[in-house]
């Protein structure tokens, strides 16, 4: 440690005002308040801080990804192997998926950060930690069998327009990674959707069915999934989002450390139980008949409600406004997967409305407490 | 029956170096500071010079936008020095102190005989006036406003709070006196916020209303009390008075002289024996806190943890304050610093071990600025009834008539004191508060 504070206190001077790198002083900044919490004491205001920053934060939602992560990768080799018919152990599927998994997570990250980085020095201020967790977020919600240059485009799209043209973390107004996938989604369909993109394709397979589930229900197929592979994940689906078991333990996590908002969850689970029931008694279609708790198991709606909705700048800030973002990002999700096939998942949909709406929530939950203030101020002086 | 305020949004913040209830007498300083600078939206206008002679209680200076308003010298002494700071800004009145006290003599009388203009310009001319606040902008009341009521709390939450009952116990007299004097100002209700889950003297006053306060920090600061029983409409004005000024205030009628001593606590982790101790306002602290302190690399306050200012470097007790907290710096780097779970943690990020264990929290920033991402984080600790992400955002573009409609005129930077603390994002949002109420101040005249 002793070392490495001396490494960068030998360079600083080249980083400050006048010296030869001043202008990457962000990025001198942000690698050492990586390795080193800085020494600085409060100036103004309280004395006293809390020790949580959002390097902190993040990095518990990163934490919180671990498990679906680890799983997402077992459960890629583990499709692989049942595919191909061949005999395999843990470790085999999960090396496999391993391989194929990490190449995305440090396209995303390297691509992610450079771009962040580089805006960073551009405008002089610091980079922000919002990327940490999005970096991780990008490759969980997409399929395995992605090639990395769509990755790579979806990741800088998402970066630029997503992100830094509203002024960065904290002013986004829509979520980094649902931006990368919609991306991904509506510029590469083909790459994003069908039968063929969950599971890398074994050469010699004879019968192959890596259609997720919404996917065959939207075809009005049979399903041979039974609801432990639901809820374990052993299905196949975007990386991260199969195993709701994982995601409950990250969940825990985040409500554990008060990270994410359980408003937000609750509500998002009750909203789509509730459609997703609607629909049971309706039961037009295999989709709508498909019972309301196994909604709750199956596509993106665990993983994004969970992980996506929960973003605190994209979401409602109000806690009466979280209520209600959360509860019609559940009830748009369960709306958009029935009603409409070509999205055979609606939650990534659903969330982009809702962080788009979630201002005028906002906007109307102020506007009651302003409301009663000015009630009250004109009744004391009339 | 006895009127209640519960809250449950707020945090108590348990630190180590609470002080024992014990005061010893502090030897005389032979340094008196005044700095004008504490004293919010006044431009000092001097009435003495370097070589002067001044009584305790005579002008020092003035506002120079409403002369009655004069602030005076708490000991007899000789003006030393008047230091300047950038366009010739008072910054400090430094007074050598003679050995004794000779004071100037104000003919006061028992509050009863006295007319509420009388008692007016009585602590105008002694200085006490600028004891009393106003709401809303939280300055110094002025003294042509017909407050709607007078709040007073001895319940200090905050961190290391000052034990009002304790410290007036022997002063109840002179803080009943007061009671009865400031009562006169208003022709509404003198409130008296108590701590709720004690019983002491000061719960049996009669003649003012008694708050029973129930919850965590910042129950016991007056804003929670206000919005409650006398919330503030259009041209409303509220008066504010720290007891212990109250107490001040009685001793003065009682007497005619201006001895503002007080008595404070003397707290935090670095102090070695934490107590209280009497001592006067604006004395020079070098010499006494010598050898009462553990080690040298510490944060010296005026005030407490939360709301008070930094007086490590010219060591003086400031006009409001009846404490000095003493905490470590901090101003060492942390190797992975950022790391849950293994890292020092401060609060409530895992919800428990925050009331019951004793911290001992440096002043460590804990992390750089940034934009504001947990946005609701603040809601937790912000019990009066107002959204404090979207107050702070119209008070960052300086937006009058949102911040009016958003509740500025109802709060104090105090108010927002946890947020500083709770805030990962780094933000000063006490700081924030206080320019949105200066830019109200100008534009509501």
């Amino acid at each position: 440690m002793k070392v490495l504070e001396k490494f960068f206190n030998k360079y600083e001077h080249l980083f400050l005002e006048g010296g030869k790198y001043e202008k990457y002083h962000p990025a001198y900044m942000a690698l050492y308040t990586f390795m080193f919490t800085p020494a600085e004491t409060t100036k103004k205001g309280a004395h006293i801080r809390d020790a949580v920053d959002l390097k902190r934060l993040m990095f518990v939602v990163v934490l919180a990804l671990i498990p679906a992560t680890i799983f997402g990768m077992w459960n890629v080799g583990y499709q692989y192997y049942h595919q191909a018919g061949t005999d395999f152990t843990n470790i085999d599927a999960f090396m496999y998926g391993f391989w194929k998994v990490l190449p995305m997570i440090i396209v995303s990250y390297v691509v992610g950060l450079g771009i962040e980085f580089y805006f960073a020095i551009l405008r002089g201020h610091a980079v922000n930690e919002g990327y940490l967790v999005t970096g991780l977020l990008i490759p969980l919600i997409m399929p395995v069998s992605i090639p990395l240059w769509i990755l790579a485009l979806a990741v800088a799209f998402s970066v630029i327009i997503g992100k830094e043209v509203f002024g960065g973390t904290g002013m986004n107004i829509v979520n980094p990674a649902l931006v990368a996938r919609a991306f991904a989604f509506f510029a590469y369909p083909t790459f994003m959707s069908g039968n063929e993109v969950w599971i890398p394709k074994p050469e010699h397979a004879d019968a192959y069915t890596g259609e997720t589930i919404l996917g065959a229900l939207g075809q009005g197929q049979k399903i041979a999934h039974t609801w432990k592979d639901m809820f374990f994940g052993t299905i196949p689906g975007s990386i991260g989002e199969t195993s709701v078991l994982m995601i409950l333990i990250g969940a825990a996590l985040l409500l554990f450390t008060k990270v994410a908002s359980w408003r937000i969850m609750v509500s998002g689970f009750l909203g789509a139980a509730l459609m997703a029931f609607i629909f049971n008694l309706w039961g037009a279609n295999p989709l709508m008949q498909l019972p309301w708790w196994k909604h709750l198991l199956v596509g993106g709606l665990a993983f994004g409600i969970v992980f996506m909705a929960t973003d605190p700048v994209t979401a409602a800030q109000t806690r009466k406004g979280k209520w209600i973002y959360g509860f019609f990002i559940g009830v748009f999700a369960i709306l958009v997967r029935v009603f409409n096939p070509a999205y055979p998942e609606g939650v990534m949909l659903a969330i982009l409305l809702m962080n788009v709406v979630a201002p005028t929530i906002d906007y109307y939950v102020v506007q009651a407490n302003i409301k009663k203030r000015m009630k009250r101020l004109e009744k004391q002086t009339a | 029956m006895h009127k209640q305020v519960k809250i449950s949004k707020g945090l108590n913040i348990n630190l180590k170096g609470k002080p024992a209830h014990k005061i010893v007498d502090a030897p005389r300083s032979d340094k008196y500071v005044i700095k004008p600078t504490e004293f919010y939206g006044i431009n000092p206008r001097l009435t003495v010079k370097p070589g002067d002679h001044v009584d305790a209680g005579n002008t020092l200076f003035y506002h120079k936008y409403n002369d009655r308003i004069k602030f005076t010298s708490p000991v007899s002494g000789t003006v030393e020095d008047i230091i300047r700071g950038e366009k010739r800004k008072i910054l400090k009145i430094i007074i050598q102190a003679d050995t004794t006290d000779t004071f100037k003599s104000f003919k006061t009388d028992k509050p009863e005989k006295l007319t509420k203009e009388q008692i007016l310009n009585l602590l105008l001319d002694s200085g006490l006036f600028a004891t009393i606040k106003q709401r809303p902008y939280d300055v110094i009341a002025n003294p042509d406003d017909q407050p709607k009521a007078i709040f007073i709390s001895l319940y200090d939450s905050a961190p290391l709070g000052v034990d009002y009952t304790f410290i007036l116990k022997h002063k109840i007299k002179a803080f009943e006196n007061g009671l009865k004097t400031v009562k006169k100002l208003t022709d509404g209700k003198v409130y008296l916020i108590v701590n709720g889950e004690t019983v002491t003297d000061f719960h049996k006053i009669s003649d003012v209303e008694i708050v029973k306060a129930f919850g965590p920090h910042p129950v016991g600061n007056v804003s929670v009390s206000i919005e409650q029983f006398e919330p503030i409409g259009k041209g409303d004005r509220i008066w504010t008075i720290n007891p212990a000024d109250v107490a001040l205030i009685g001793d003065f009628f009682e007497t005619g002289h201006y001895n503002p001593v007080r008595t404070i606590a003397l707290a935090g982790s670095k102090v070695k024996e934490p107590m209280y101790y009497n001592i006067k306002t604006g004395a020079d602290l070098s010499d006494f806190l010598k050898d009462k302190l553990t080690d040298d690399n510490v944060r010296i306050i005026s005030g407490n943890v939360l709301t008070g200012s930094d007086i490590t470097k010219d060591k003086t007790l400031n006009f409001y304050d009846n404490e000095i907290s003493v905490i470590p710096l901090g101003n060492k780097n942390r190797f992975l610093g950022w790391m849950p779970f293994f890292a020092e943690n401060r609060k409530s990020f895992y919800n428990f071990g925050l009331t019951s264990k004793e911290l001992d929290l440096d002043a460590n920033l804990f992390g750089e600025e940034r934009a504001f991402v947990m946005n609701e984080e603040f809601e937790a600790v912000m019990p009066l009834d107002i959204y404090p992400v979207h107050l702070l955002k119209a008070a960052l573009s300086g937006d009058v008539e949102k911040m009016e409609q958003l509740g500025i005129l109802e709060v104090a930077p105090e108010d927002f004191a946890l947020l500083d603390y709770i805030s990962s994002s780094k933000i000063d949002t006490q700081e924030i508060i206080r320019k949105g109420l200066d830019i109200m101040q100008v534009e509501m005249g």
